[in-house]
């Protein structure tokens, strides 16, 4: 029985050697080392053996299944390893193939912009105050320091209604003057707001001009803002909106709501001041136009303007969407056309 | 505004370069937009800013000189040829074959005396080409002209790039440059840099070369030196030679004129003329040209008058001028030929026998400064940008003889009916332009002295003494009380009052100083100063800008910071679009301007719209016939888009946020209420290489499930319900009115098909459009600000499905509120998941199938409970619905 064990032994390794599947591999382990395989089998007629052999045969017989298992347990291994180096062999992909599409949406670059605006601008204490599209002369004009037939009128080509005195507003400022009546308390409270909406200008359509247009203004009425302030407040946001080390230069300006009045311009995001086709070589890119608040503005929105002061500012959000992009026109923003959408 | 340096320097000294003077008017808000160089190269850019590169051309130092002409002879072979003998500064004389026909009078006459002056250019020497138009160089090379060699030329204007004109070679005045050796560099000689300045409407004052010489002035602390006033007058005086009456004095403040007599009309001397070109005006005769030249150097326009004419008109005795209003029916020709009928408001310049000219706009034909050789034209009369083709000849030109005896005015005219004029009766000239920005009253009698001398030097005339005078409303002195402090106080840093002084007299300004107040009095020849806290403003912001803003220091604002209120409809309108744009959707913004006729497409033809009944904001002066009135509703564009973008893009899921505009009965403003539009249309995914995608066409369903979507990421709080409505734009049946706590928040549906129809997006019921239009306060009014987050469930959940068999007619909100209102506690969720008719369904019947989720939050629950609640639901169905139970 001994040289039967050995014999199995042997052929159990033998076998166990030119395996290479799982299933052959579950049959081997059925045939010797299964219930009624043929080690067990041997194991069991032990009892069979005369009682002085007993021990030996059974010491070698457990030997013998112990190192089959072990054998049948190295094949089961290396048989996983090869049937997974299978599969992922032929698991390979063509990675080169295109992802599958998710549709996703966004928001059009006009909002994109006024949302860097306004998050600036909050960072720096200013709120957003909204008023109205359709204005009437008054405020756009006339409590703006402006006058029927004023000159400075010519500034802005402007719908009118057919309403009397009723227009599309050519800017936010007539918003000053509502912000003013609206926060400042019949001018005791300090406001600082900035105004953004669409405006409207009589122009023809072209890649260059618009009909409707954003614009951001900024209001701070205080006891004590100041021309220095002004300077201050609009650098720290060219360096917030365009980088730390942009320089910005204020040149003279003209407008009839405040005075003194300044346009702002920052060292050309493109060129980096270098000059080029953009800022049309001189380095520059115009940002804004600011100033100091007239004193009669102040006093058309309710403050005494010998206690009270402030700057306003304005700003056209499409402008710069268009400069920072390299947009050419801006006929863009209000087409819609997706192939422009999606790209921002 | 042309500026040319040159000019500039008559009147004050300038050290800066080109550029730097350029920069610093740039910042003292006399924006340079562009400079022209004649022949100079272009300087260095000033210390951190950059100049557009100039591509002109820069004349030769040693190439381009002086020359003059000593002898004119005949081409022994070409008679359309001459030879120009030039001594341009060496010993010999360089002949040079020309067929300048300004060269022809002079042939054959021998030695010149004095010489032609002419540039000159070397062989070498780069020159435009004269008969090119495209700008283009060449370099002279010696080549032979009819037999004769020629290496070197006498050029034209255009050759030198200093205007088109070809006709003939470049002559300069001897008297003007008969003291420069030939052989100067001609960059000395006619080099010059033109400044383009923007002007603002504040800066009126300095639309003028005197103007603009005074802010160099101030910015530089150069001395400005005014022109002379000083009028040779050897005639006999004028006084009861001419009269003037002023009956509108608000709109005619002063009224002044000067007598020339027996002047001879010809050709403005070379320096004029050239700075005439320079500022781009057309030089005409020296009477036109003077008048225009002082309007450019003073900024008084000039007007000047035949005075034989009006005399003429008078009956031979002498004239009475009138500035009146016109009676009614008044008509008046203008010098380019135009029949006007004069407005109540113009004002005008007139005898007895009738108008003559606009004040301060244009003259009449009848009275024009007259010379049959030349065209009619004075300052007041040119049209801005206006090309010679348009000017008139006809009715006038047979006449009189030419001009003898000048009567020139000078007068004041009130902005506002100026402007007013100019705009009804479509006329920009040169003189409108600057009375409708203001000209002070007493810049009159200064140019009508100024011009009345430069014309008599020109033209040989004899000047009467005195000038006539009526100033019938002279302007008041404008004086401001500026304390120190208060400029310290706008600005926010401290200025030396010296400083102050120094800057506001630079502008003539007259300054008493009296402790921290200073007594300033506005010189007279500006009007933009204001009285009183405007005064005290407008003088800050001289001291600013002459003081520099690149110097004014930077501070943080140190007042106090207002309270900071949360904008609450702001920060939801922004959640709304994000939650929009992370259902898939992409923003679109339209116009906001429309048509009634391209709404009314939104109700299908024989229907009555649903759409807000109210007029229109409606544009009185619109621009293009599909932009006249502000919207009712976003649909309309929406569609627009839609229709835009079909053409190329399948799937299209888009919002718009945006106002419309509403007028409300007795209200001047209209409302302008906010509203949501939303569209969807095409397959509701993409297909791609590994499937075909999610191919199906999005359905009403699509369109909710995007709101749903929506209400729920803003978490909209409350009960949100879909009734089924009518609405003239949608599909009868598939529109429904969103609501929100009872209140309506809008429609919601597939668009009509007639509807897509005449919006190009096809009458395809299998490819519906669906939109929805939301009034936004509505929608947003329910946003829940604070909430509280459910513990995540620790007990498991019993899932089990009910389907049941109700009437078609119910609708499937119902059967669910049932569901829920029998689960009570215990159920937890119930989900639709299959809706079926037909076999083995009966007829006019359908099932609905929901997945069911109980769960208790405490403890687990037994099979017993959850039994006895299905069977409760069940028991609900079928009381309540008559349903059965399937299955
Ligand atoms: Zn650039």
């Amino acid at each position: 029985m001994l040289e039967q064990l050995d014999s199995i032994y042997a052929q159990a390794l033998d076998e166990l050697s030119d395996i290479t599947t799982g299933d052959a591999l579950s049959g081997w382990e059925r045939r010797y080392l299964g219930k009624k395989g043929e080690v067990t089998q041997l194991l069991r007629s032990t009892g069979k053996l005369p009682k002085e052999e007993r021990a030996a045969f059974g010491q070698r017989a457990n030997v013998i299944k112990n190192e089959l298992i072990g054998a049948f347990a190295g094949r089961e291994e290396a048989i996983r390893q090869h049937e997974l180096a299978t599969q992922l062999e032929e698991g390979a992909l063509d990675v080169t193939l295109p992802g599958r599409p998710v549709q996703t949406g966004g928001l059009h670059p006009a909002t994109q912009t006024l949302r860097e605006f306004y998050a600036v601008w909050a960072e720096m204490g200013f709120q957003v105050f909204r008023s109205r599209d359709v204005e009437d002369d008054e405020t756009n004009f006339t409590l703006l320091n402006m006058p029927p037939h004023h000159p400075a009128r010519d500034m802005w080509d402007t719908f009118y209604t057919t309403t009397p005195g009723v227009i599309l507003r050519t800017h936010t400022s007539p918003g000053q003057i509502r912000a003013m009546h609206e926060l400042g308390e019949d001018g005791t409270q300090p406001i600082r707001v900035i105004l953004p909406g669409m405006c409207y200008r009589y122009e023809q359509i072209s890649a260059r001009s618009e009909v409707q247009f954003n614009q951001v203004e900024g209001l701070a009425v205080g006891r004590n803002i100041r021309l220095t302030d002004l300077k201050g407040t609009i650098a720290e946001f060219a360096r917030r909106m365009y980088g730390e080390d942009k320089r910005v230069r204020f040149r003279g300006s003209y407008f009839p709501f405040t005075e003194p009045s300044m346009e702002v311009d920052v060292e050309c995001i493109l060129c980096g001041g270098e000059g080029c086709g953009v800022c049309k070589y001189t380095g520059w890119l115009e940002i804004a136009g600011c100033g100091m608040v007239h004193p009669i503005v102040l006093h058309n929105g309710g403050y005494d303007p010998t206690e009270w002061s402030g700057f306003a500012f304005g700003m056209g959000p499409e402008r710069m969407t268009m400069l920072k992009h390299g947009i050419q026109d801006i006929r863009y923003f209000w087409g819609n056309d997706l192939r422009f959408l999606e790209q921002f | 505004m042309l500026v040319p340096i040159s000019w500039l320097k008559d009147y004050v000294d300038i050290t800066l370069s080109v550029e730097e003077l350029a920069e610093r008017l740039t910042l003292a808000g006399l924006e340079v937009t562009g400079i022209r160089y004649i022949g100079i190269p272009q300087g260095e850019p000033p210390e951190g800013i950059n100049l557009p590169p100039s591509d002109h051309l820069v004349w030769d130092r040693n190439r381009l000189v002086l020359g003059a002409i000593r002898e004119v002879r005949a081409h022994p072979d070409a008679d359309r040829l001459v030879l120009a003998l030039v001594d341009y500064g060496d010993d010999e004389l360089e002949q040079c074959v020309t067929g300048a026909p300004n060269l022809f009078p002079f042939k054959d006459q021998g030695p010149l005396d004095p010489p032609l002056l002419a540039p000159f250019a070397h062989e070498g020497a780069e020159v435009l080409d004269g008969h090119a138009n495209d700008g283009s160089r060449m370099i002279l090379k010696e080549r032979k002209l009819r037999g004769i060699p020629n290496r070197s030329m006498v050029c034209s204007e255009k050759e030198l790039g200093i205007s088109n004109e070809h006709e003939g070679i470049m002559l300069l005045d001897w008297d003007e440059f008969g003291d420069m050796p030939p052989g100067t560099p001609l960059q000395d000689v006619l080099g010059d840099a033109v400044l383009d300045i923007d002007m603002l409407p504040n800066i009126a004052r300095c639309y003028n070369i005197v103007g603009v010489a005074r802010e160099v002035a101030a910015l530089t602390g150069a001395e400005l030196r005014l022109p002379p006033l000083d009028v040779v007058a050897e005639g006999p005086p004028i006084e009861g030679q001419v009269r003037i009456e002023i009956r509108e004095p608000e709109l005619n403040p002063r009224f002044t004129f000067a007598l020339l007599r027996d002047i001879e009309i010809k050709e403005s001397p070379g320096w004029m003329q050239r700075r005439l070109k320079l500022t781009g005006m057309r030089p005409i005769n020296n009477i036109v040209d003077a008048t225009n030249y002082v309007m450019l150097e003073l900024g008084e326009p000039l007007h000047a008058f035949d005075y034989d004419v009006l005399r003429e008109r008078a009956g031979g005795n002498p004239p009475t001028i009138i500035t009146r209003l016109p009676e009614p029916g008044e008509h008046l020709v203008t010098l380019d030929g135009q029949d006007h009928t004069l407005d109540d408001f113009n004002i005008l310049v007139a005898d007895q026998q009738g108008a003559l000219a606009f004040g301060g706009v244009m003259g009449g034909l009848e009275s024009e400064i007259w010379d049959p050789s030349m065209e009619v034209l004075d300052a007041t009369g040119v049209e801005v940008d206006e090309d010679g083709d348009k000017l008139p000849h006809g009715k006038a030109a047979a006449r009189r003889v030419s001009t003898t005896n000048v009567l020139l005015e000078a007068a004041s005219w009130n902005i506002v009916s100026t402007r007013r004029t100019m705009q009804s009766h479509k006329m920009n000239t040169e003189a409108g332009i600057r009375f409708s920005r203001g000209v002070h009253p007493a810049m009159a009698p200064r140019g009508v002295k100024r011009c009345i001398e430069l014309m008599r030097q020109i033209s040989g005339g004899t000047v009467a003494q005195g000038i006539i005078d009526n100033y019938a409303l002279p302007a008041e002195t404008v004086e401001v009380d500026l304390p120190v402090s208060e400029v310290d106080r706008l600005l926010g840093f401290e200025i030396p009052r010296d400083e102050i002084v120094r800057m506001l007299r630079a502008l003539e300004f007259t300054v008493e100083e009296d402790g921290d107040r200073l007594h300033v009095t506005v010189p007279d020849h500006r009007l933009d100063i204001g009285t009183g806290l405007t005064g005290r403003s407008d003088l800050v912001e001289e001291i600013a800008r002459v003081y520099g803003y690149d110097r004014v220091p930077i501070t943080v604002i140190a007042d106090e910071l207002p309270p900071q209120w949360g904008n609450v409809a702001l920060e939801r309108e922004e959640h709304l679009r994000d939650a929009l744009a992370r259902a898939g959707l992409r923003e679109i913004v339209t116009y906001r301007l429309t048509t009634p006729e391209r709404e009314a497409l939104l109700t299908p033809q024989g229907q009555s719209s649903d759409w807000p009944d109210v007029p229109y904001v409606e544009l009185a002066n619109p621009i293009s016939a599909d932009k006249t009135v502000m919207r009712h509703t976003l649909l309309a564009s929406m569609l627009d888009i839609a229709a835009a973008n079909a053409r190329h893009t399948d799937r299209q899921m888009l919002f718009e946020i945006g106002h419309v505009y509403l007028p409300v009965d007795g209200a001047r403003l209209p409302d302008e209420p906010a509203r949501l539009g939303l569209l969807l249309t095409g397959p509701r995914g993409v297909p791609d290489w590994q499937d075909a995608g999610d191919t199906a066409i999005m359905n009403f369903f699509d369109l909710k499930g995007v709101i749903d979507t929506a209400l729920r990421d803003l978490r909209v709080n409350g009960t949100i319900s879909y009734q089924p409505v009518e609405h003239s734009s949608f599909h009868p049946g598939r529109v429904a009115e969103l609501r929100i706590n009872g209140r309506a928040v809008g429609v919601l549906g597939q668009v009509h098909p007639l509807v897509c129809e005449v919006f190009d997006l096809g009458l395809d019921l299998d490819r519906p459009v669906l939109a929805a239009e939301f009034d936004l306060d509505t929608l947003l009014a329910d946003v829940q600000t604070l909430r509280e987050i459910a513990p995540v469930p620790t007990q498991p959940a019993v899932y089990q499905d009910i389907a049941l068999i109700v009437d078609d007619s119910i609708p499937a909100a119902e059967v669910e509120a049932v569901i829920v209102a029998a689960g009570g506690d215990l159920l937890e969720a119930a989900r639709l998941f299959d809706v079926y008719r037909g076999d083995p369904i009966p007829a006019g019947k359908k099932s609905l199938a929901y997945a069911l989720t109980y769960r208790l939050p405490d403890r687990t629950l037994t099979d017993k409970e959850v039994a006895k609640a299905h069977a409760k639901i069940a028991k609900a169905a079928q009381t309540r619905l008559q349903a059965d139970l399937r299955g």
